[in-house]
């Protein structure tokens, strides 16, 4: 077991340095002149040479990089060049807001694509399913912001059960922390109930035709019986649908976090990418695949507890 | 095999177009597709023509829809709003389609390095955070739309690689190309002619779907206000709704409306394309009237005891299945009985019905299948008239089951400890520490010498024969008195075969119970069968005691399967003799049993 963890901890660090190497270069390249974005275009010469040398940036490239990366092992994500503020203190302000919300929408897609893929699953071809089978369809391409919009409209706007826009913290007030996210949170989750409903039902018709399901059948098992060793043996590409719904949320609710004015991680990758702000880029780029690192790790653990099988010693 | 997928290809595209839905959800898109590409003619007024007067004016004077915040036409700004939407779209899904789909066949279809190579880029390529690549090009080029949309397609690549990698990889695998190949065919004649037709209907499907993720990642960066101003877009527009949500709804409503039923219609389209592509051409759904199953022979002489002393006896068993071409019976009126302490064998070759014959009796027949008969009786009761819930109460204490592989036959997920406790505890109500003493009794009555391991062991750690015995332990465990065996050794070693038949013996002969056993051996029937039933097809040929049938058989059916037998075992005994039962030997004996 701690072979596995370390085997899958340096995977993950190799996969972390990869991907902010990408995103350093591919920033650079892109935004080519930062201090231009910083500045506004009516800054003189002087005064964007006077910023980049404060910045480094008058550095080769290749330094630049080292520096970041030197800081970054030391846990120094560097500062943000907009207000000079540290990256990490930046980030973990927002990051609270952010896994709030995602974490709140896995949630609720685990329970409802659970019991909605269940049903399903074990009556293929009943009313409910064919209902649910449209559905699916649908909501799966629809986008989440698209989905905010219209829950706004009924349950802030129309039936005010809801806040419309805003952010609570949890420390502040609970339950208006729970009604802040509530909104953002469900119109994350549609999407991803349908899709772990439909995995999920897919894999328990698949599961219900397995020999052993007869043979647990044969011994006089009561069907409730029966269903948890279905479920159980399904379980695995459902949750795997989960841990790659949160993998994409966490750094894609950008819209969605717009359209609820919350202060999470979208929104400064947004205000970050608009301005230039390299550093703080790269910051989110290491939080966000180090979340998701952390997630798939958890969800091979939890797949190997699930199915024996694939178990490593 | 060209000639017959192009064959085909025309009644896919006439189904589609009679399925209701795809039907639909085509006119909508194409509708939308034919206002994007005349929105010049089709558009009352310039999109981006101001009349102040205008602004967020109700519908009338010539603005059909109202009038946006700027005193623009709204329907104006909707039907070029489509052009930009799906032109982003044709960029995007162009972009992936060059990326993904020809590397996806090249990893496919030469595998190895080159497939571990593109792989791993693609797994990349999904890790790293989307909206953050996408802000910053945005950033970068000055929200460029056409750039943003080709990075959209680049994020989007992986999902046609994985695609085109896996239909390409499936097709590599079929017998006809590597034919092709043996026949001399270059590796590109074979991608053309056979590897590219197939991956054609997937790639279609996935870029219903594509273009209609990519239209929402491309609303979605609008309205965060990336993009050019005085290109009118349905994202921008529903941003400029949402600012004014409260009091002029309508703004917001045009747009998302556009938007939605856009991608709701791609959305169908794919789905109705991938339930074609899976479901063959006659529509299984069809419900045919449940109709009664017809009967063959008449069920006289196959009985030895009444009804009432019998330990099971089945009148005139039917079974039929529903499948693509309608329902087909596959059991044609069987009947027969076992009496109390009775060895009984069902002989046939597979697909003769025999299986089916016990899933009828345990009322486990699978979800497509459904069986008649006109009675079916365990120690004088009569069952076939039982609900369900009463059917499924004799299973374990009444009938047991035996089945044939022993692998695929336990659940991998749970201990065989659980799986043999689990019936105990819940249907028979012991405390858990009765129940795994019974069970270590039990494991250790069928011959398993290390009990403590096995009770712990998850199913693939013990071996075959150990399996198929843990099998038997659990289908005895109830102490059942009629004994369901179906091919309980086919999967077996043959050393094995002998051991669990052996056991088989034993425990019918200590408890009494009935035994009924499937089998296409006759050799097997020999060791241990008192009377047998011989089915071909679906009915009975023949039936009576075992040394009758053995030295009187009067179907040539019955002398077929005795000869077979007899072959395999003077076989069987010749190698022994030779080899000394070393084990290589058994392979070539199940080669021979397998070949004949």
């Amino acid at each position: 077991m701690l072979v596995f963890l370390a085997k899958r901890a340096l995977a993950g660090l190799i996969l972390l340095a990869a991907a902010s190497t990408g995103t350093f270069f591919l920033a650079h390249l892109a935004i080519s002149d930062p201090t231009q974005a910083l500045l506004g275009t009516a800054a003189t010469p002087e005064q964007s040479a006077a910023l980049a040398a404060k910045l480094g940036l008058d550095r080769p490239l290749l330094v630049q990089y080292w520096d970041w990366a030197r800081g970054a092992v030391q846990g120094d994500l560097g500062t943000s060049w907009r207000n000079e503020r540290p990256v990490g203190e930046l980030l973990s302000l927002r990051v609270p807001v952010t896994l709030s919300v995602v974490g709140f929408a896995v949630l609720i897609a685990g329970v409802f694509g659970t019991i909605v893929g269940l049903i399903g699953g074990l009556n293929p071809g009943s009313v409910f399913d064919r209902i649910v089978q449209g559905i699916t369809v649908i909501l799966f391409a629809l986008p989440g912001f698209w989905l905010s919009l219209l829950l706004i409209l009924w349950f802030a706007i129309w039936l005010r059960w809801f806040p419309a826009v805003g952010y609570v913290r949890f420390g502040d007030d609970p339950i208006g922390w729970l009604r802040s996210i509530s909104l953002p949170s469900v119109s994350l989750s549609l999407g991803a109930i349908v899709m772990v409903g439909e995995q999920l039902r897919n894999q328990v018709i698949a599961v219900s035709k397995m020999d052993y399901v007869r043979t647990l059948r044969s011994r006089g098992l009561p069907a409730r019986h029966v269903r948890l060793h279905i479920l159980r043996n399904a379980a695995p590409a459902a949750l795997t649908v989960l841990a790659i719904m949160f993998a994409s949320l966490l750094s894609g609710a950008v819209v969605v976090e717009a359209i609820f004015s919350l202060p999470g991680l979208g929104e400064l990758t947004q205000s970050s990418a608009q301005i230039g702000d390299i550093p703080a880029l790269l910051g989110i780029t290491v939080v966000s695949v180090f979340f998701v690192v952390l997630i798939y790790i958890l969800l091979d653990m939890a797949i190997g507890w699930i199915n024996p099988k694939v178990r490593v010693h | 095999m060209t000639s017959r997928i192009a064959s085909r290809r025309p009644t896919r595209a006439h189904r589609f177009f009679r399925h209701p839905v795809g039907l639909a959800a085509s006119a909508v898109f194409g509708l939308i597709l034919l206002v994007a590409l005349f929105a010049p003619w089709l558009a009352p007024k310039d999109p981006n023509f101001v009349d102040l007067l205008m602004a967020k004016a109700p519908p009338g004077d010539g603005y059909l829809l109202g009038g946006d915040p700027t005193g623009r036409d709204i329907l104006s700004r909707l039907i070029y709003g489509a052009r930009t939407t799906l032109f982003g779209a044709a960029i995007t899904i162009v972009t992936a389609i060059l990326m993904g789909v020809p590397s996806g066949i090249l990893a496919g279809y030469f595998g190895r390095g080159s497939d571990r190579a593109l792989s791993w880029v693609s797994d990349a390529i999904q890790a790293v955070p989307g909206m953050i690549i996408l802000l910053v090009v945005a950033a970068g080029t000055r929200s460029n739309f056409a750039l943003i949309m080709v990075t959209v397609g680049f994020i989007m690549a992986p999902g046609y690689f994985r695609i085109a990698r896996s239909t390409t990889m499936a097709l590599r695998g079929e017998d006809y190309i590597t034919a092709a190949r043996v026949a001399g065919l270059t590796h590109l004649r074979v991608l053309r002619t056979h590897i590219l037709p197939g991956i054609i209907a997937p790639i279609i499907i996935q870029t219903a779907l594509a273009a209609g993720l990519s239209m929402g990642i491309q609303a979605g960066l609008q309205f965060l206000g990336i993009g050019d101003s005085n290109t009118p877009s349905w994202g921008a527009m529903m941003a400029e709704g949402f600012r004014f949500m409260l009091t002029d709804p309508w703004l917001l409503f045009w747009p998302s409306a556009a938007l939605g039923v856009t991608i709701a219609a791609l959305a169908l389209i794919g789905s109705t394309l991938a339930e074609i592509m899976r479901m063959p051409a006659a529509r299984a759904r069809a419900q045919a009237p449940v109709r009664a199953l017809p009967a063959a022979a008449s069920p006289e002489g196959h009985f030895v005891s009444t009804p009432e002393a019998a330990a099971a006896r089945v009148e005139n068993l039917r079974v039929a299945y529903r499948g693509e071409g309608g329902e087909k019976q596959v059991i044609h009126g069987i009947s027969f009985d076992v009496a109390p302490g009775e060895v009984l064998g069902i002989v046939g070759e597979s697909g003769s019905g025999k299986s089916q014959t016990v899933f009828s009796l345990l009322d486990l027949l699978p979800h497509n299948g459904r069986c008649e008969a006109d009675g079916i009786w365990v120690h004088g009761r009569r069952i076939d008239n039982l609900a369900p819930k009463d059917r499924a109460r004799l299973l374990g204490s009444e009938l047991g089951y035996v089945p044939q592989e022993p692998m695929s036959n336990l659940d991998p997920s749970f201990t065989i400890g659980f799986q043999l406790t689990e019936p105990l505890r819940v249907v028979h109500g012991m405390r858990r520490s009765a129940a795994r003493e019974k069970a270590r009794a039990v494991l250790a009555r069928v011959g398993i010498a290390d009990v403590d391991r096995v009770m712990q062991a998850y199913p693939h750690e013990v071996s075959g024969g150990m399996a198929q015995r843990v099998l038997i332990a659990g289908a005895i465990l109830a102490e059942p008195s009629v004994l369901l065996a179906d091919e309980p050794t086919t999967a077996l070693d043959v050393t094995v075969q002998a051991e669990v038949l052996e056991l088989l013996r034993e425990l019918q002969a200590d408890t009494g119970m009935s035994l009924v056993l499937v089998t296409h051996n006759f050799g097997v029937v020999a060791d241990i069968c008192d009377r047998v039933i011989v089915v071909r097809d679906g009915e009975i040929v023949e039936s009576g005691a075992v040394e009758a049938i053995f030295s009187n058989a009067r179907h040539p059916y019955t002398r077929e399967l005795i000869a077979a037998a007899v072959d395999t075992e003077t076989l069987r005994r010749d190698l022994d003799l030779q080899a000394g039962a070393h084990p290589r030997d058994h392979q070539i004996i199940e080669l021979a049993e397998v070949t004949k």
